[in-house]
Parts: structure tokens; C-alpha cells; sequence
């Protein structure tokens, strides 16, 4: 509401003044088929209204009845976070009004989480190697989204201003955990990567774990960004919260902007206020929301409509046993395993393409091709789209099957980007696109000896050369002939040809 | 079996009116039409009714009777009518909770009781009145005007299910249902000369149960006699995966129990704390006479102390309303019922803020205050958390009498039957009326009223409370049954027969 623009201290200096302590809340919705206290459909983008039922309207005289599998899925996600389990929890209701509450509250956790005091090691980069950071879990708790408000009219957005406003009540009771983290010091300047290294770790967390599939893009994964500043040696700083921080690049850009605008903020004499703040994609900044001075009071008491969560201690052994490897096991493992380096596993990571690279690899792909295709062109094609590696039109099986076909010698290198261009492109799959575009690898000899005498013919001081034992020039010819058939040649069979012509061997 | 033609067919039982039925002595659209016909007669008097589904009523009532042509099965009470707390929602016909805040909506969906009750072939007559959200023991609250006790049309028929047990006691209906949160289905029961149970919390659904307090809500039946209440006992209970709270046992054997009652070797057990002090002195002596009368019948009773139960109804009126609150937050005006001063120039929160305004009563709005400053950060533990000690301690106290007595059992209320308006602006004097009923929503017991006699100084009825263990709910009808029969060997007909004409 503040318009303003707030001052902002340039990022280091801020860092040199001042300690950021950051704390992140992430709340993320779980795949489960169904809502988390109905049986209600939870798939995204159906017309509104339609995945409803009275329980997620609230109807009166409608009750909740808790969601197996969402507690599963809690609980999987707490052991994977190195979190106790507790034997005996029970649901809290949250109390406030608002228009996307069907029942004027929101059935959470309050004082009773389900998984407690855990941790997650993530590595980020720096100038002297990767560096581990050990970010501490509080809690791990389940509870129900909200609907979702659409206002019309105003300028702002936002329901004050508004000419009116519609609330699709089809995301109202879909599953969430909220995952709190510990306050994290000792970051420094640090502090933005280390927050974003941190909610990427969780994600892949729970990718592995199959809980969610974490669409970010749909808003399936929210995040608050607590940061306070202090100078070294003195008490942590008063915090701000900075609201529905929703990509991993906001978080960096988030965290990064509030130690700035604080650090400003404290060394012109003033004092960093406990609100809530909005974070803004477009600008990369935070505007103050409403004021915590005053806190809101929602009155927490246990649900008294739902029986207590106990999970058996068997279970729990169960699930634990049952966890898939961790991904920093499997970064280490598959690094060792393919024998790349920190920086290129980093890379790999970095550009989320190390789970489709492995389903690569599985499939039957030498890594290094593996690598070479989602790092190159997919890559770049993702980019440009601005979509994840793993919603690419390409599939694991399409790269065997291009680079069986280089191998059998149907296709060149040149050829297979070709392919993949139409596949990326959804012109079908691998055979189909071969087939349209008419992608054939010329190599019948006649044809291809007529290219090499061509060849032989414009570059007669090389083929001197080869014919006098120095078989490393052939490359020249080889491209030759391979620019003359537009890539479409059998570079392999040129060269033998070519070398056979002239009565040399390897 | 009687020749039923030719008798008022609303003066019956209902376990008569079924066994009619089902001999083809009378059609179940006779009986329903009998039961509207005295509902268009004595209803402008009594009022024990919001809404009548005649139309709905006759199809039922129809169904029934093809179902007999056909040779199905009938169940134990197919084509009797009954009158349904107006607490629960019935599929298309307006449910109110006796708020103007509801007034106007349809529920899409059946309540689980609904949902029994059509599939033993109940004939649904209507939808009855009650304190708005059930919150109150006279039926004074409904923002629809009280509800005229029958045996005195100047009394209060009990609360908050003063519609049903006024249905039943002017012999609208011959089967009930109310819902129990402190006392709503017992007291009234007591001051109409009626029987009603509560039966073990978790014991019947309350899917579709419009709530007031989660842990304490537990909708029952009611009837004029024992066994009606048990067959409709029956009908009702048992597990709803709908309900997390919903016990998943077998229902105990309520009506083996109503035709075999036999008090014989059993202990029972007089709490001490439920008598004695702010007691009528009629309701004292009939419940001695009770006493006596257990003793007669080859019980022992002795004597048990409950010390906590002094606390309860300050524990109660801490937790009723907190859960209350919360509870009703819900009628904001956003998505049914009533929405008041949307007019284009109010925000969101001032629409909710004048639609509760003016869409609940004065009752409903001080317990909606009290449970919020109970809730409040800073608060909570000194009046939530309190309460929800003095709960358990109430539930120990429980525990430790059931080890001695197999039942418990006390005067069901304070007095008879006090007049409309003279307690209506005194809400501590009203809370009192459920101080021996509320002891039992706090644990979760299973508890019946059933009618003893009448106070000499008013000639009003007097209802003796029985109290069973948890998911015993059995033993109240064991020993109701008893009490009943001996009491209809003495007096030659049930206690309701000397209700005045209306």
C-alpha cells in the first residue's frame, strides 16, 4: 500500500554492515488424487466450482474426514528431513474470516506438528568450493488450502478496490504441508543462495519422494521469506516476512532486496518494522502489507470434529525403510558413477536436469550423450519456452532411439539435432519426424565416391597428402563431402571409403 | 393385536403403528394423513413445528405401502411419521436451525440420520422447532417464536428440542429426533412427560448435524414410550466413515434390552451432587419415589459421589461456546442463507459483519463473545484449557462411579416446566436447567429421560434421569423399561395419556 520506492543499500556493503538471519515457510501442495478431508478430485485448471462437494464448501452440517495418504505423504517427507514423528497429534483449527474460507477456518496444525525438529544439508557454490549448509527443520505440519479469490476491477489486484470479486472454491481443501525451517544464521552474504539452495533441495526432496511433483509454475509451492539483519556480535534484528514468494528465483531475489532495503533502512536511523510484505515479480522488490504489530489472533484450539493423528511406531519403521535414496546421495552417487567433476554435477543440478538425465542414462544412453543432448539443445529449447527440462516434448526413449540410429549409421550428428528439432517442435516422435522431413543418411558408394572424387578434385595438395600416409587429413575431405551432402552422409563410411580409394589404412 | 379403525391412529405407539402397517390393518398414507391432519389442528396452538413436508410425507408414506403390496420386508417402523429437529439437513427442504440467518436454504445433501431414517421407511412429517442453533432450554430463542408446552400452553416445552418433544406430547407424531449438546433431547424430554435418550457420543452420525459443539453434539431418539425410543435408537446408530468421531462397534442391543427390562441384581448408583440444593420439591419427591421403586424392583442403589461435577457447567459454558464460535463463523452471508447490506457500499468484512448482525439472535451472539475471549491468545489456557481439565477430571469422576453401580441416575432437570418469558432474560437461571444433564456431554456417556410423574404442586411432568457407561447405552432401556412398566401397572396407562386435551 506503501507506494514508494524504499531506499536500498548496494548488496555489498549491506553484507559487510550487517548478519541476514533468514527463516523460510514453504507450503506445498501434496499429489494426492483426492482433497484432504473429502474425496473431492484434485486435479488443476478444472472450470470452477466443479471439484467441490459440501465438506470443502463447508456447508453446514458437513464434516472432515482426514486424507490417509496425505498423512502418509507427511510423514515420508518428515523421516526424508530427518524429523521425529510424533506418536500422537491432532489438527487445529486456524479462526478468521475471509471471503476464500468456506468455514471461516482453516483446518491446520497449531502446537501438535506431525514431524519436528529435523534438518536438510544443502550445497551451494562459492569462490572456494561447494559449502554445506545445515538448515535446520522446526516442523513439518499438514493443513487445507484455501479457495482462490479473482478480483475485478480496482487497480491494485487485490480485493480492496475492487469492483467484486469470484472465488473458485475448487483448490479449497487441497492437501498442503507447510515445511518451517529454524532461524539460519551465519549465511552472510550468503544468505540468497543459500535460501534458494534450500527450497530447490526441497523440491527435489519431494520429487524423489513422489509427495508432490512440484509445479511451480501452477503455484503448487509458496513460499515466506523471513529475513532480519543485525551487526555482528549484537541480538537478531527485528524480521519482515515477505509473502508467496513462488519461483526459485524469487526467493534468491527476495532475500537479496530485503537485506538491502533494511540494511538502508538501519543505517539511515530507522527500524525495520515486523510486517508482512508483498513480493513483486515484475520489479523484484517488496511492498509492506499489513502491519504484525498488531498480531492477528486466530485463536487455535484442537479440531474437535477429527480424532486424533496416531501413527504406530511399525508404520513409521515401515515408511522409513521404505525411503527412497536421498538426492544428495544420489548427486554423490551419480557423480562418482559417471566421473564428472563438482562444477559439472553442479551445473547439472543447477539446470534441473539431473533426474531426466538419469532416466537417460537408465534407458540405455552413454552418459555423456546423455548429458550432452538435455545440457545443449534441450536445454537451451527449455529456456526459451520457459518451461523445466521434464515438460519438453523429448522423452528418454526418443534420445535412445536417435542414438541407436547414429550408431547403426542412419543418422549423423547433424541429422539427430535435426530430429530432436522436430520433435521439440511436436512434429511426432522420432521415426515420424526421420520419415517427414526425409532425414536419410546418404550411403550408397556410388553416390558417396562421386562426392569424395569431387572433393579430392578442389583439394588436390590434401589428397597428396593422405595418399602419402598422413591419414589425419582426411578429416578435411571427410567434411567436404559431408557439406556437400548437407550432413546427410555417413561420415564413418566416407572416410573408410576414402581411405580404401586411395590405399591407406588407419 | 387391536383393531386400529376406528381409533385416533395419532394416540398410538408407534411399534403399534408399524405392526398395523405391516398387517395391512391400516395403509402407512392413513396414518400419515391422520398425523397432518391433527399437525393443521393443534400446530397454531403449539407451534412445535417450522416447516411441514406434507407432500414429501404422502409420497413417503405411499412407498411404504407399495413396498407391502410388492411382499418386501418392512423394517421395525416403516410408515410411522416422525418430526425431525430442524438441526439436521434433509435434501431440498429448508433447514434453519430456528435462525433467520439460515432462512431460505436448501441443503443439496441428507444427514446420515436422514439418510437411516429414509431407509427404514420412516416418514418424515416435518422439520421442528428449537432455541436458534440450539443454544437454550426453553425453544425461545427460535427466531421463529416459541414453541407452547401441551400440557400448559402458557410453559416452555424444554430446549433447545422443545419441537420435538412438543410434537411428540401433543401427539403430532409418535417418533422424534433431537440432538443433545447439554441437555436439548433429556430435558425436554422430562418436561413434556416424554422419553428421550442421548446415546454414547460417536454412538449416531452427525454427518449433516448442523454443529454447535463438536464434542459435545450427539442427535438421539425420542418417543413416548421405552421400546419406540429403542426401535428408533436403532434405526439411527451405528458407524458412519463420514464422521471421524463415529465409533466403529456393533450398536449395543437397545431394543432386546426395551422388551426385556429387568432391574434385578443390578447396582445403581444416586449421585450425590444432582439432587438436593435448587431441586423442586415435587421433582424431589417423585425422584425418591423412583428410588424406592428401583429398590422394589430388586435393584440396589446406593449412594455415589461425582465431587467435579460442581465444575461442569462452568467447563461447559467455557468449551460450548469456544467450539460455538468457531463453529458458526461459517454464516458470513458469502455463500447461503442470508447476506444483509450488500449494497455496493460496504467491504467484504462489512458485509459478514452486518449479516451476522443481523441474522443472529441475542443468545447466539453472546456465546459467539464468550467463546471468542475464551479462545484468545492470552486467555485460552486460563478458560479453554481449564475447562478441558475439569473435563477430564469429570470423566474420572464417571469412571470411578461405573466401577461401583452399573447405572447412575438423578433428577433429569431442576424443575418442571416454568412459564414462557420468565427466565428468558436471565441466562445464568437458564443455564441452570441443564446442570444434571451437562455432566454427561462432557464424557461422552449415553444417557435416557424418561417420565416419573407429576410435581404435585403444578401437576407438571417430572423426567428421572438414567445414566450408562460409554456404548452401554443398553442398560438405559434395561432399566427405563422397568420403571416404565411398573409405573404403567400402577397408574394404568403411560404418564403422556393425562396430558390435557388441546
Amino acid at each position: 500500500m506503501s507506494a514508494h520506492a524504499d531506499e536500498l543499500m548496494d548488496y555489498d556493503q549491506a553484507v559487510s554492515l550487517f548478519e541476514p538471519v533468514i527463516g523460510l515457510e514453504t507450503h506445498v501442495e501434496l499429489g494426492t488424487n483426492s482433497k484432504m478431508f473429502c474425496s473431492c478430485p484434485t486435479e488443476f485448471g478444472a472450470e470452477a466450482n466443479t471439484q467441490i462437494c459440501p465438506v470443502c464448501v463447508g456447508l453446514p452440517g458437513s464434516m472432515p474426514v482426514v486424507n490417509a495418504v496425505a498423512v502418509e505423504s507427511t510423514i515420508r517427507m518428515g523421516l526424508a528431513l530427518n524429523c521425529d514423528i510424533a506418536s500422537w497429534c491432532r489438527f487445529a483449527r486456524k479462526n478468521y474470516f475471509y471471503p476464500d474460507m468456506p468455514k471461516d477456518y482453516q483446518i491446520s496444525q497449531y502446537d501438535e506438528p506431525l514431524c519436528t525438529d529435523g534438518y536438510l544439508d544443502v550445497i551451494v557454490p562459492t569462490d572456494d568450493g561447494p559449502q554445506v549448509f545445515r538448515i535446520e527443520i522446526e516442523r513439518v505440519h499438514m493443513e487445507e488450502d484455501t479457495g482462490k479469490l479473482t478480483h475485478s476491477g480496482g487497480d491494485t489486484g487485490r480485493i480492496h478496490g475492487a469492483d467484486y470479486s469470484l472465488v473458485d472454491y475448487n483448490r479449497a481443501g487441497i492437501p498442503l504441508i507447510e515445511i518451517v525451517t529454524k532461524p539460519i544464521p551465519g549465511t552472510g552474504a550468503l544468505a540468497p543462495v543459500v535460501a534458494r539452495a534450500y527450497v530447490a533441495e526441497l523440491r527435489n526432496l519431494m520429487r524423489s519422494l513422489g509427495v508432490s511433483d512440484v509445479r511451480m509454475e501452477e503455484g503448487s509451492l509458496r513460499c515466506d521469506v523471513n529475513v532480519s539483519l543485525a551487526k555482528p556480535g549484537e541480538p537478531w534484528g527485528t524480521r519482515s516476512e515477505t509473502k508467496n514468494v513462488n519461483s526459485l528465483r524469487s526467493v534468491e531475489r527476495a532475500v537479496h532486496s530485503e537485506i538491502e532495503r533494511q540494511s538502508a533502512l538501519l543505517t539511515s536511523g530507522g527500524r525495520v518494522v515486523q510486517e508482512t510484505r508483498h513480493f513483486h515479480e515484475d520489479t523484484g522488490r517488496s511492498t509492506s502489507g499489513r502491519s504484525k504489530e498488531q498480531a492477528e489472533d486466530y485463536r487455535y484450539f484442537p479440531e474437535p470434529d477429527l480424532v486424533p493423528v496416531a501413527p504406530s511406531l511399525e508404520w513409521i519403521e515401515q515408511l522409513r525403510a521404505s525411503l527412497p535414496e536421498a538426492p544428495a546421495a544420489k548427486r554423490a552417487r551419480l557423480q562418482e558413477s559417471w566421473g564428472i567433476t563438482d562444477f559439472e554435477m553442479q551445473t547439472l543440478v543447477n539446470t534441473d536436469a539431473l533426474d531426466v538425465i538419469e532416466e537417460t542414462v537408465a534407458a540405455g544412453v552413454e552418459q555423456s550423450a546423455a548429458r550432452k543432448w538435455w545440457m545443449g539443445e534441450f536445454a537451451r529449447s527449455a529456456k526459451e519456452q520457459g518451461i523445466e527440462l521434464s515438460q519438453l516434448r523429448v522423452r528418454p526413449a526418443d534420445i535412445v532411439r536417435v542414438e541407436t540410429l547414429i550408431r547403426e549409421g542412419a543418422l549423423t550428428d547433424k541429422m539427430a539435432r535435426q530430429v530432436f528439432e522436430g520433435v521439440l517442435a511436436g512434429e511426432g516422435d522420432v521415426d515420424s519426424v526421420i520419415a517427414q522431413r526425409g532425414l536419410v543418411v546418404v550411403s550408397d558408394d556410388a553416390s558417396l565416391l562421386a562426392a569424395i572424387d569431387e572433393a579430392l578434385a578442389a583439394q588436390p595438395d590434401v589428397a597428396e597428402k593422405i595418399a602419402s600416409g598422413k591419414v589425419q587429413a582426411a578429416g578435411a575431405i571427410v567434411g567436404a563431402v559431408m557439406k556437400a551432402t548437407q550432413g546427410q552422409a555417413d561420415a564413418a563410411k566416407v572416410r573408410a571409403l576414402l581411405l580404401e580409394k586411395l590405399g591407406v589404412s588407419e | 393385536m387391536a383393531d386400529l379403525m376406528g381409533n385416533d391412529l395419532t394416540r398410538q405407539s408407534a411399534s403399534t403403528l408399524a405392526d398395523a402397517i405391516s398387517q395391512g390393518e391400516v395403509s402407512a398414507e392413513e396414518v400419515t394423513k391422520a398425523h397432518l391432519e391433527r399437525i393443521a389442528d393443534v400446530d397454531p396452538r403449539v407451534h412445535a413445528f417450522l416447516y411441514v413436508d406434507s407432500d414429501d410425507a404422502l409420497a413417503a408414506a405411499r412407498g411404504v405401502d407399495a413396498k407391502r403390496a410388492r411382499g418386501d420386508q418392512l423394517g421395525a417402523l416403516a410408515g410411522v411419521p416422525l418430526a425431525l429437529k430442524d438441526v439436521l439437513t434433509m435434501k431440498g427442504v429448508p433447514t434453519t436451525c430456528g435462525s433467520k440467518i439460515l432462512e431460505g436454504w436448501r441443503p443439496p445433501y441428507d444427514s446420515h440420520v436422514v439418510e437411516r431414517l429414509r431407509a427404514n421407511d420412516i416418514v418424515i412429517l416435518g422439520k421442528t422447532n428449537m432455541d436458534e442453533f440450539a443454544m437454550g432450554s426453553s425453544t425461545e430463542h427460535s427466531a421463529y417464536g416459541p414453541t407452547r408446552n401441551p400440557w400448559d400452553l402458557e410453559r416452555i416445552p424444554g430446549g433447545s428440542g422443545g419441537g420435538s418433544s412438543a410434537a411428540l406430547a401433543a401427539f403430532e407424531a409418535p417418533l422424534a429426533i433431537g440432538t443433545d449438546t447439554g441437555g436439548s433431547i433429556r430435558q425436554p424430554a422430562a418436561v413434556t412427560g416424554t422419553v428421550g435418550v442421548k446415546p454414547t457420543y460417536g454412538g449416531v452420525s452427525r454427518y449433516g448435524l448442523v454443529a454447535l459443539a463438536s464434542s459435545l453434539d450427539q442427535a438421539g431418539p425420542c418417543a413416548r414410550n421405552v421400546l419406540d425410543t429403542a426401535l428408533l435408537h436403532a434405526a439411527i446408530a451405528g458407524h458412519d466413515p463420514r464422521d471421524s468421531t463415529s465409533i466403529n462397534a456393533a450398536v449395543p442391543d437397545v431394543v432386546g434390552a426395551a422388551l426385556n427390562g429387568d432391574v434385578r441384581g443390578m447396582r445403581i448408583g444416586l449421585v450425590r451432587e444432582l439432587s438436593g440444593a435448587g431441586y423442586q420439591a415435587g421433582v424431589e419427591l417423585r425422584f425418591r419415589e423412583a428410588v424406592e421403586l428401583l429398590e422394589g424392583l430388586g435393584a440396589e442403589v446406593i449412594e455415589v459421589s461425582c465431587p467435579h461435577f460442581e465444575y461442569a457447567l462452568g467447563a461447559y459454558y467455557l468449551i460450548l461456546p469456544s467450539e460455538a464460535s468457531s463453529n458458526l463463523a461459517r454464516f458470513d452471508g458469502m455463500r447461503y442463507g442470508l447476506r444483509a447490506g450488500d449494497d455496493g457500499s460496504h467491504s467484504v468484512e462489512e458485509v459478514m459483519a452486518i449479516t451476522r448482525e443481523a441474522g443472529f439472535g441475542p443468545e447466539v451472539k453472546r456465546r459467539i463473545m464468550l467463546g471468542t475471549y475464551a479462545l484468545s491468545s492470552g486467555y485460552y489456557d486460563a478458560y479453554y484449557g481449564q475447562a478441558q481439565k475439569v473435563r477430564t477430571l469429570i470423566t474420572r469422576d464417571f469412571d470411578a462411579a461405573f466401577a461401583q453401580v452399573d447405572v447412575l441416575i438423578s433428577p433429569t432437570a431442576p424443575t418442571t416446566a416454568f412459564k414462557i418469558g420468565e427466565k428468558v432474560d436471565d441466562p445464568i437461571a437458564m443455564y441452570l436447567n441443564d446442570v444434571a444433564t451437562i455432566p454427561v456431554n462432557l464424557a461422552g456417556n449415553a444417557a435416557m429421560s424418561l417420565p416419573i410423574g407429576l410435581a404435585p404442586e403444578d401437576g407438571l411432568p417430572v423426567g428421572l434421569q438414567i445414566i450408562a457407561p460409554p456404548m452401554a447405552d443398553d442398560r438405559l432401556y434395561r432399566v427405563g423399561s422397568a420403571v416404565e412398566s411398573a409405573l404403567v401397572d400402577t397408574w394404568g396407562h403411560l404418564l403422556i395419556e393425562e396430558a390435557p386435551a388441546l
